[in-house]
């Protein structure tokens, strides 16, 4: 393709990219590797640990090596397995939401109807509006059980308003923040959708095709890749929610991983257990994102 | 003064050899002519003579200089590409001015070359449309203005009439011709029509697997094709091959013959055989035959020949017309 | 008759889609009609409609001094991480489209792949650094942030833009004589206006609604407009007027540059996976 001039310009223009990138992973990450095998709080920097545990290792800055212990202490905390349950029941209720929903949505967009540009718009927008003001505006404006929009409804039906945020805090973080991602799912299954045949489309219609076959066989199949990475590049956004958390102060009875190590780090300013807990996080994500990588991996070779 | 040379260059992409070993040497003023088939390496010579592709060994040596390291524009070269890649964003004006920007000339001189291009090449009346405002043959006017008016040592032509119509191509290259005339420069050019080929050139390379095959005047290459794939290639409709019994009383493992070079009779000749079709073009009559242990040949008939389909005819080839060649595909000379 | 009945049809399909689209967009469009309420009015909904409509809460989200400057630092880090990013990633995009070596591909990958690092993984040693340099709730450590996170994405999308280019026209320049930064600037960066274009835009709602780093890195002096819907969380006496009215001011502009943004979405976010 090109000269030896251009491939050695070419590697001068990616380098900036490359090492700016390679900063950005590799001192945070080994950095959070390293203070997760240290007895390292922020309030109290030196501790002297050695003199309570004699023989305990030191770093340069004297902070007590801590082995494994900051890995077990955040693994056998009972706010670990809540935060984990949090985090999977999250990722797990708002991927069926959204896969189920995208795909109603995506066939109805997809029919001919009047204003069909304005619908799609209309139910893409929640996607575009920022975490905070979709945590508010759902908790209080909606969810509010005294003068909120849902209380109403229920009143006028003469039914008992449901306190949302006291009695199902998850039920109420997975409800809006799947409203967020429906959108999401809508925009890549109708794109999919859009790239099915025109013809083949036609040539069912002529085959008399009963529509839930023509769906089943025809449909469905064309849809089972952008579903999969609807679900893959959903799960790295929803495992790492933390805005909808922090606005609603959902954090004790919703909060979930990424929550915990924030509160570990920021607010317990134990900087050894939040490196710990962050680190558990990284290796969950990647095992998600090597199935993702793989899908576009083998979509970069065609 | 655009002398370009080749010294054993070589090009291979990873571990696939695609120029093993070109050496050549262009004298200035030239008009040389690269054919050969559809992936054989022409655009990769031409590509390496511009800059735009490095050698992997070997030399090039423009106006006697070493140029293999240059970087494509110290060359003193324009090229013409068969896409033309006019820069779609640029008016006509930008387009042709664009290389003398680059190269810091004042505004005034830049006005007055392009002024003169557009004059030459009939463009002075589309010099603010966009590329994609102009026809094709416009395009191509343009493609050719931007590099002339660099004033370069030498041209590059990479099959630059390849996306026109018929008509407009051979219009097109008459106007090169008489570029070529005008200028004076050096002029590389590629294409895989062998009429261009015979028609512009002053010396023809025929190139087979990215080896040159042969170098000379378009008569010379019709007339003593050193191997098997020159002769093939060069002339239309293609020379006949003939292998085996009727060659072997020749003293030759293939021997060649002409369409035009060969006598019809009715009555005897050298070999009998069996009309299958006859092409009428009007001023000659190709006639596809059967020609028995020859094989299937084309012959060519002056005028409307008058053939049935199943007619048996004779041929006789011209003697001194008759070309010999040894079992590697190499010319046997006297 | 068919044609009556697929007219029919139609017309039952439009009802059924303006009806499930209306849901969907409903806590938008509630919010926008709330925040042209008093504050009175807009916790009473059995007589919403009745009552009249100001623009009361605007004025009042105006008048607190410090909305301007939240709003000034959303369009600053947003523009500012997209520049930078750019400026950065057209000449990577570049090399990776037209001058590729037979690690380009793991490259793009590996890129990729740092995109996939949740953030908690790093909010603590990112934390630190920002404390001990002073970059704690400051634009350019905000927007330096912001830049990498996106940087991926961005270096992604032109690539794919990129490569639709004919690499000719740049060679083409090249033999005219071009230095590579004038390639970049004369050819290349007008040619691909269109996907610069989009990749901007992708690249600025995506900064705009930004909500880890931003929450986490800044306080007061750098805070966006999602720390500042945020201090909504901790209210006193009634606020749903105004935080309608500073929640519609947040996300206005993004709706407009998503309606033109939709498939530049599909394709930056699936990086490229569905087209
Ligand atoms: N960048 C590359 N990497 C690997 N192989 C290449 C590359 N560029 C060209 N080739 C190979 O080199 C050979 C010659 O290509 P080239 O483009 O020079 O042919 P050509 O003679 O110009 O053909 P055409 O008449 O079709 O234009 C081809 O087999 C092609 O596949
Ligand atoms: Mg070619």
């Amino acid at each position: 393709m090109a000269t030896q001039q251009t491939r050695t310009l070419g590697k001068l223009a990616v380098s900036p990219s490359v090492l700016m990138l390679l900063m950005w992973m590799l001192v945070p990450l080994s950095m959070t590797i390293y203070f997760s095998f240290l007895r390292y709080n922020l309030l109290d920097p030196n501790p002297i640990c050695s003199l309570l545990t004699p023989g305990a290792l030191l770093d340069a800055e004297n902070r007590c090596l801590a082995g494994f212990s900051n890995y077990s202490y955040f693994l056998t905390d009972p706010a670990f397995f809540k935060a984990m349950g949090n985090s999977l029941k999250l990722v797990g209720w708002v991927l069926a939401i959204s896969v189920a929903s995208g795909t109603l949505l995506a066939l109805l967009l997809d029919q001919a109807f009047y204003g069909r540009g304005f619908v799609r718009i209309m139910m893409i927008a929640p996607f575009l509006v920022m975490p905070t003001v979709s945590a508010l505006v759902w908790q209080n404006m909606l969810m509010d059980p005294v003068s909120g929009f849902f209380a109403f409804i229920s009143k006028s039906f003469g039914l008992q308003p449901i306190d949302w945020f006291t009695y199902h805090p998850l039920a109420s973080v997975i409800i809006m923040v799947a409203w967020q991602w429906v959108p999401f799912a809508t925009l890549i299954l109708l794109t999919s959708l859009q790239s099915l045949d025109e013809e083949q489309k036609e040539a069912a219609e002529m085959d008399g095709t009963p529509p839930l076959s023509y769906f089943w066989y025809i449909v469905l199949p064309h849809l089972i890749r952008p579903m999969t990475v609807v679900i893959l590049i959903e799960t790295i956004f929803l495992l790492n929610v933390f805005a909808e958390i922090y606005v609603t102060g959902t954090a004790g009875p919703a909060g979930n991983l990424p929550f915990l190590v924030y509160q570990y780090g920021l607010i317990a300013n134990d900087i050894g257990g939040a490196s710990a807990g962050g680190i558990i996080a990284v290796i969950l994500a990647n095992i998600v994102a090597f199935f993702l990588m793989r899908m576009i991996g083998k979509n970069l070779e065609a | 003064m655009g002398t370009i040379s080749l010294k054993n260059a070589r090009k291979a992409f990873g571990d696939v050899v695609i120029i093993p070993g070109a050496s050549l040497d262009i004298r200035n003023g030239e008009f040389v002519v690269f054919v050969g088939p559809s992936g054989c390496g022409k655009s990769t010579l031409l590509r390496m003579i511009a800059g735009l592709e490095d050698l992997t060994s070997g030399a090039i040596l423009i106006d006697g200089k070493d140029m293999t390291e240059a970087a494509p524009s110290k060359r003193g070269l324009s090229m013409v590409f068969q896409s033309y890649a006019l820069y779609p964003h640029m008016s006509v004006r930008g387009n042709i001015s664009f290389g003398l920007k680059m190269a810091g000339m004042p505004k005034a001189e830049i006005e007055a070359k392009v002024a003169k291009a557009a004059a030459t090449l009939n463009l002075t009346e589309y010099l603010d449309r966009k590329p994609r405002q102009l026809s094709g043959g416009q395009r191509q006017r343009v493609a050719i203005g931007r590099a002339i008016v660099r004033n370069p040592e030498g041209f590059l032509f990479d099959e630059p009439l390849s996306n026109l119509d018929a008509a407009l191509r051979v219009n097109m290259r008459l106007e090169i011709m008489q570029m070529h005339k005008d200028l004076g420069a050096t002029m590389i050019y590629v294409t895989h029509d062998q009429v261009e080929a015979m028609t512009m050139a002053d010396r023809i390379v025929v190139l087979n697997r990215g080896n040159i095959e042969q170098v000379g005047s378009p008569l010379e290459l019709y007339n003593r094709p050193d191997s098997l794939f020159v002769a093939g290639f060069i002339g239309s409709p293609k020379m006949n091959l003939i292998s085996g019994k009727p060659a072997e009383k020749f003293d030759a493992h293939t021997i060649g013959i002409r369409p035009e070079h060969l006598g019809i009779s009715l009555k005897d000749g050298t070999w009998s055989a069996k009309i299958s079709l006859a092409e009428h073009l009007g001023a000659d009559t190709f006639l596809h035959v059967d020609a028995g242990p020859c094989g299937m040949m084309t012959v060519r008939a002056a005028g409307e020949y008058d053939a049935a389909p199943g007619a048996k005819i004779f041929l006789t080839p011209e003697p001194d017309r008759i070309h010999r060649f040894d079992k590697d595909g190499r010319a046997i000379r006297k | 008759m068919a044609r009556n009945a697929s007219i029919r049809r139609k017309l039952v399909v439009t009802a059924f889609a303006w009806t499930v689209g209306l849901v969907i967009f409903f806590p938008i469009l509630w919010t926008v009609l709330t925040s042209f309420k008093t504050e009175g009015d807009a916790i009473n909904i059995a007589s919403f409609f009745s009552t009249g409509w100001t623009t009361e809460a605007y004025s009042v989200v105006q008048s607190r001094s410090n909305y301007v400057q939240f709003a000034m630092n959303s369009v600053i880090l947003a523009l500012g991480s997209t520049f930078f990013a750019l400026v950065i990633a057209i000449p990577s995009a570049w090399a990776m489209a037209f001058a590729p070596g037979k690690r380009t591909k793991d490259l793009l990958m590996w890129m990729l792949s740092t995109k996939m690092m949740p953030p908690v993984g790093a909010l603590i040693p990112i934390y630190l650094i920002f404390r001990d340099f002073g970059l704690l709730d400051t634009r350019g450590g905000i927007i330096t942030v912001l830049m990498l996170l996106n940087l991926p994405i961005i270096i992604w999308m032109l690539y794919t833009y990129f490569k639709e280019i004919p690499g000719e026209i740049l060679e083409a320049s090249r033999m005219d004589g071009a230095s590579l930064g004038k390639e970049l600037l004369y050819v290349l960066t007008p040619m691909a206006i269109p996907g610069i274009a989009s990749t901007l835009l992708l690249n600025i709602i995506l900064a705009w609604n930004e909500a880890f780093w931003t929450l986490a890195l800044t306080t007061k002096d750098a805070a966006p407009l999602t720390q500042f819907i945020a201090s909504y969380s901790s209210p006193e006496g009634l606020f749903w007027a105004k935080l309608s009215a500073a929640s519609t001011m947040a996300i206005a502009p993004i709706l407009v540059l998503g309606w033109f943004a939709q498939k530049q979405l599909v394709r930056g976010l699936t990086f490229g996976a569905v087209k």
